[in-house]
């Protein structure tokens, strides 16, 4: 199989030429413009096609009108462009519209700095935009899984006829790793016997979310919870690192998953029992991570923001266990050994860093 | 017995959801008259503004996509692009194309995107109880120009085929009206027009209607065609705006 050097963005890119992208609408934004700029240079060539929009309102409705004729359709962005676009990411969970959005995190609030970031965790899990909705999001923490997510986030797009979101941080998107170029995988996936194509020899159809009635409202705000409600019992994703034997886990995601990996790796040769939990869909958050830690005595989350996805583990473990949290803001990354220093005082336990 | 009109089939049999006097229902059936003519209606897909007519995704007998307030070209810029051998227009009112959507306006234009947009001026944004829009003429009053807009406060109105006929990639540009039966056959050779640009790929084409809204200019519907003629069509120039030679040639 093909491999090659590229950036976490470029494998995005190439992964969603690869999982049958046929359209990309964005606006550049740094650090998410090698994608646009990798699909402008390789896209037509695989007979798909690439619109700068005139910023990302205009890029995220394009890709809704394409979505709405079943093309396989992405656009991305940072955090500020993400911003923009949550009017659409409401209508197009509500017309249940699958387009794949990939927001590259960079600090915030306001235009904020280019440094690395999970500032976004609440906007993209919470909703973002207007309403009772929710979308999938993935996490990658390296370039492989960028490339291995996108491919994944199409098909749960159409799968569920929805927006998914790929979330990462501007050092994944910005590092160069080695990356396999797989094929996309064999899924099989409902017929698209919905999309807005011209009427030719079947009756019209119509694609948009409103109701004129609150009964109709309430029946169609129902319908779309069932659909939520199957996301979160079918596709919640992890990775567990260490955790058999663990009486203490970190939790982190992206860039802070990868560094919990060293952390507990530098716990384990101290001799203390720490484990990982690296979530990979941030929604569903994986609550079945935690339902059963007889031996767990402290959880602590490690994030790239003030403390945003302690919330949920707070959530998923009921008060069960104790959860602290540990992160660094403002662009900062942070190292193994302050996951360590902070977890030996948090939890009052002996470690040299 | 001879049958001597008998309904379009680009409309459906859903009523028409609009005030007495609105002409909103004249500028459905014209487009769908031409959509027929041409034997359009199975190739094309329409995209609903939000406003008084955000409805007529139901009313006409084509696909239809809906989305937010003003991005109906952007949603149209999707479609097109997916699908390039279909015919593609939006219908919107003058708030969603020339207040909230105004950038789209400019940038579908601005590329020559090959779809058609038609822009129903009522001056007023209609849907939401009668604010002012950026087409509302100076002295007018509505809820948010209660003493009468005030171009000194709030500028004057926009002439937005004006601007976008400035755009190269704009091929077609033409501002109609539907208060008098000769204004109406007339507007709807535009809409023929628009079309068959479209479908000869020649790039953007634009119609601009005038038209009126009795319920929020508190007038009856005789009336408000005599203030449309009166105190709008002194201030938006009507005819063909712009032609290219190619156009021209159709
Ligand atoms: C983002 C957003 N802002 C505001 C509105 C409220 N709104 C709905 S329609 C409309 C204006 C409609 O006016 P116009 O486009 O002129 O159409 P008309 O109803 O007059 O035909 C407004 C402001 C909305 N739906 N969405
Ligand atoms: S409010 Fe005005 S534009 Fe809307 S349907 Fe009534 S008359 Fe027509």
């Amino acid at each position: 199989m093909r491999r090659q050097l590229l950036k976490g963005n470029e494998a995005i890119a190439e992964a969603a030429i690869r999982s049958g992208c046929k359209l990309f609408f964005g606006y550049p934004i740094t650090p998410s413009t090698e994608i646009i700029e990798y699909l402008s240079r390789n896209l037509p060539k695989a007979g798909g096609a690439v619109l700068q929009g005139e910023d990302e309102i205009a890029s995220i409705n394009m890709c809704y009108g394409a979505a709405a004729t079943g093309a396989r359709v992405m656009t991305a962005s940072s955090s500020p462009g993400y911003s923009l676009k949550q009017e659409g990411m409401s209508y197009l969970a509500a017309a249940e519209l699958p387009v794949v959005v990939v927001n590259i995190n960079r600090n915030g609030p306001g235009l904020g700095g280019l440094g690395p970031s999970q500032g976004d965790y609440f906007q993209c899990t919470k909703g973002g935009g207007h309403g009772d909705y929710r979308t999938i999001v993935l996490a990658p923490s390296k370039g492989q899984e960028m490339y291995d997510y996108t491919m994944k986030a199409f098909d749960l797009a159409d799968k569920y006829r929805t927006p998914v979101v790929i979330l990462a941080d501007g050092m994944l998107g910005q590092t160069m790793e080695p990356i396999e170029f797989k094929e996309r995988p064999s899924v099989e996936l409902p017929e698209k016997d919905w999309v807005t194509t011209g009427c030719i020899g079947r009756p019209k159809r119509k694609i948009s979310m409103y109701n004129l009635t609150n009964e109709a409202g309430e029946e169609i705000s129902l319908k779309l919870q069932a659909k939520f409600n199957k996301m979160k019992d079918l596709e919640q994703q992890w990775e567990n690192y260490c955790t058999d034997d663990a009486e203490y886990l970190l939790v982190g995601y992206g860039t802070c998953g990868r560094v919990g990996k060293s952390a507990v790796q530098l716990a384990r040769q101290q001799g203390i029992k720490l484990g990982l939990i690296r979530p990979i869909t941030l929604w569903p958050f994986p609550e079945k991570a935690f339902i059963s830690l007889p031996k767990i005595k402290g959880i602590l989350t490690v994030e790239l923001n003030a403390g945003q996805m302690v919330e949920d583990v707070k959530l998923a473990v009921k008060c069960s266990i104790p959860v602290q949290s540990h992160t660094r803001v403002g662009g900062m990354l942070l190292s193994e050994n302050s996951v360590l220093k902070k977890l030996a005082e948090v939890f009052q336990l002996e470690v040299r860093v | 017995m001879e049958k001597v009109f008998s309904k379009t089939k680009g409309l459906t049999d859903v009523p028409f959801t609009y005030c007495p006097g609105c002409t909103h229902g004249i500028i459905h059936r014209l487009i769908a008259e031409v959509l027929e003519e041409m034997d359009l209606l199975e190739n094309t897909i329409g995209v609903a503004p939000v406003g008084c007519s955000g409805f007529l995704l139901d009313m006409f007998s084509c696909d239809f996509v809906g989305g937010p307030h003003g991005r109906a070209q952007a949603v149209a810029t999707g479609i097109k692009r997916a699908m390039p051998e279909r015919t593609v227009f939006t219908y919107q009112g003058d708030g969603d194309i020339a207040a909230i959507g105004t950038s789209h306006a400019i940038h579908v234009a601005a590329r020559g995107e090959k779809i058609t947009s038609i822009m129903v001026n009522n001056a007023v944004f209609g849907m939401t109880g009668g604010q002012m829009a950026p087409t509302t003429i100076g002295g007018q009053v509505t809820t948010t120009s209660p003493y009468g807009r005030d171009c000194a406060l709030a500028g004057p109105p926009i002439d937005l085929p004006k601007t976008i006929a400035t755009l190269e990639g704009a091929v077609y540009v033409a501002a109609g009206s539907v208060d008098s039966p000769k204004n109406v056959a007339q507007t709807k050779k535009m809409i023929k027009k628009a079309f068959q640009v479209q479908q000869k790929g020649l790039g953007f084409s634009f119609v601009s209607i005038l038209s009126t809204c009795p319920t929020n200019w508190g007038l009856s519907p005789v009336d408000s065609l005599n203030w449309l003629r009166k105190n709008m069509m002194p201030v938006y120039q009507l005819g063909e705006l712009k032609a290219t030679e190619e156009v021209n040639a159709l």
